[in-house]
């Protein structure tokens, strides 16, 4: 505090206040809404103190949407894509940083290029190479003629088989966006800030380049692998479109997804208290994440946008 | 220099050699962005590169290579002819009167949400820079809806201003509105606005107040001994100072409100009514996946790549010249 300012340090109080108001208003009215029975979510004005429904209401959303299924598919989903891009992202920026090979600078344009790409823009292309994974190899073996050579001496026709698809499994929920621009990056300039000596001492003492990742890269990167983490799991359990594509199997879809068909609309009885109930079930563990991991998370959150 | 040379140098200049060599690094630096002591090797980095960049060939640079492809051909839904039509697809695109339609709207939600969230993150930020008390617990509050997914947002929002049984919704009526965003387009528009502006709040408020934090104190409490108030402090040298970090929001909340958005309209209008929230990354999907018109689709992807690609080179030119007062973020 610089000087006594008395009329100013109250006013940022109101204003702090109310802004904290406006963030919890709708979530509190999710909760109250997800606590009252479908006749008492249509009373206008609607109540201001929750019902008792809560867990009626839970078990009905839990029965009509198989809710239990779709929260273990977004923790898988949410976990698999964070954990993986901090590792496919650790070892792409300790091959940039600590090696010098020919095609170094080829790897990190190519990467860098990826950033220029989000998801929203590139979505029918992306669904259709997802739907059909090996089309690349079939194309491959084509233009390189091995289809028409292995017929010649053998006399078999090879047919890659056209169909594997990566509809509604994991693997297509989490793949794609596993790549990441930012996390290669932001792992690079942290390598780069740490010294030398630590390196050259490793190397004298004979260790091996993956020993040196093991036993110093990793344990010193440990804070920022945890912030990340944290940031990378929030927008995996968050994702909407990329499940919405590539799920047409609702066991297969994410709890995101799930609520999308408890909105009522149209002639549907207005069942607010279903998706409401869903809803804050479904935020429920982002939030704690954030909640009881704060200073993790705002340092991933920073340093991410770097 | 290796041994050798310091080994053929005369003896008096040999003397001179240490006192030259602390001048100078360790080992001159090459190439940029690579550790001086580093490992051999051409074998292991390509190795520990291929799970990354398998992940951006198959699901990143084919499918923007026929995107782009696909942009220049007409293809009929059902059958398997395809016809090379060149620039047609997108000139019939930025001919087409829905379009343009769509991407008025995409600047007037971007720009709207824009502004909305950078302002209210700054006032926040000078808010809670300045009180001491309850900072953590108002931080907390404030940060949390970066936990909710954009689309929960949106359900949660539709739900709030549902004109039949919505609580913000009753409350407009009673003060004599017409609040009806499933029949108003402009309703519509400004429900999406604020819900969009709701999530991404945090995000701005979050890297404002670190920025803040990190200008010096001394600087400030100078300006203040020379008769400075608080707000002309805060106009006159914290702005300035945290200035890279204002550029950086700006343009991450451009890339949000056109790119990252999808979720809040799906959940909250579905691009309605009568497409009057459809913008560019709403109408790509509703055209590719519900009216399967390829061809337009690609188009519009091609074109938003080329925004996407616009805004990240403007972003880094800035990063480069970031103005720099030690407290860049």
């Amino acid at each position: 505090m610089i000087e006594r300012a008395p009329w100013l340090d109250a006013a940022c109080h109101v204003v702090l206040v109310l802004a904290a108001l406006l963030t919890c208003v709708p979530l509190y009215y999710a909760v109250v809404a997800g606590s009252l029975t479908t006749e008492a979510v249509q009373r206008v004005p609607l109540p201001v103190i929750p019902g008792d429904a809560f867990l009626e209401n839970a078990r009905a959303v839990w029965a009509r949407i198989g809710l239990g299924r779709l929260l273990l598919n977004s923790a898988v989903v949410a976990i698999g894509i964070a954990l993986g891009k901090l590792a496919i992202s650790v070892l792409s920026a300790f091959a940039i940083t600590y090696f010098r090979f020919r095609f170094r600078q080829a790897a990190f344009w190519l990467i860098f290029l990826s950033l220029m790409l989000p998801v929203e823009v590139r979505i029918v292309p992306t669904f259709e190479a997802m739907t059909d994974v090996l089309m690349p190899v079939r194309l491959l073996v084509q233009l390189s003629g091995i289809d028409w050579a292995i017929q010649a001496m053998t006399g078999w026709r090879l047919e890659i088989s056209a169909d594997w698809s990566l509809l509604n499994s994991y693997p297509g929920l989490i793949f794609p966006l596993m790549a990441s621009a930012t996390a290669t990056f932001l792992f690079r300039q942290f390598f780069l800030t740490i010294p030398d000596e630590l390196c050259e001492a490793a190397r004298i003492d004979g260790a091996s380049p993956m020993r040196f990742f093991r036993d110093i890269l990793l344990p010193l990167s440990r804070p920022n692998l945890a912030a990340l983490g944290i940031i990378f799991f929030l927008f995996g359990w968050n994702q909407y479109l990329w499940p919405l594509l590539f799920t047409t199997e609702p066991s297969m879809a994410t709890v995101v997804i799930g609520i999308k068909q408890l909105v009522p609309h149209g002639d549907s009885i207005p069942a607010w208290n279903l998706t409401m109930n869903a809803a804050v079930l479904a935020m429920l563990p982002p939030v704690a994440v954030v909640l009881l991991l704060q200073r993790w998370f705002v340092k991933g959150l920073i340093e991410s946008g770097k | 220099m290796s041994e050798s040379t310091v080994a053929t140098l005369p003896a008096t200049r040999r003397a001179l050699w240490p006192a030259l060599r602390r001048r100078r690094p360790a080992v001159p630096r090459v190439e940029h962005g690579v550790k001086a002591a580093g490992f051999g090797g051409q074998f292991l980095p390509l190795l520990l590169l291929t799970p990354q960049l398998l992940i951006l060939i198959l699901f990143f640079f084919i499918p923007a290579v026929r995107g782009l492809a696909q942009a220049f051909l007409l293809q009929d839904p059902f059958g398997q002819e395809v016809h090379f039509v060149g620039l047609e697809n997108i000139t019939s695109l930025l001919r087409s009167a829905e379009y343009r339609e769509s991407l008025r709207l995409s600047v007037v939600f971007t720009a709207a949400t824009t502004v909305l969230t950078f302002s209210a993150g700054l006032v926040l930020a000078f808010a809670t820079d300045r009180v001491t008390r309850g900072r953590n617990a108002y931080r907390a509050v404030l940060l949390m809806p970066y936990a909710i997914a954009p689309a929960i947002a949106g359900f949660v929002w539709a739900f709030l201003f549902n004109p039949l049984v919505g609580p913000a919704a009753t409350l407009l009526h009673s003060l004599g509105i017409a609040w009806d965003p499933n029949r108003n387009g402009q309703d519509a528009m400004l429900l999406v606005i604020l819900t969009a502006s709701w999530k991404h709040l945090c995000y701005d408020y979050i890297f404002l107040v670190a920025a803040l934090g990190a200008v010096p104190r001394s600087v400030i409490e100078a300006a203040a001994v020379d008769g400075a108030g608080p707000l002309r402090r805060f106009v006159w040298i914290t702005l300035p100072m945290i200035a890279p970090t204002v550029f950086f929001l700006l343009i991450m909340n451009t890339v949000y409100g056109l790119f990252e958005t999808f979720a809040i309209i799906d959940a909250a209008t579905r691009g309605g009514p009568a497409a009057a929230t459809s913008i560019l990354v709403y109408k790509v999907y509703v055209d590719g996946f519900i009216n399967l018109d390829l061809g337009s689709s690609a188009a519009q992807s091609v074109l938003l790549m080329i925004f996407a690609v616009a805004l990240t080179v403007i972003q880094f030119r800035l990063i480069e010249r970031r103005i720099s007062y030690d407290v860049s973020q």
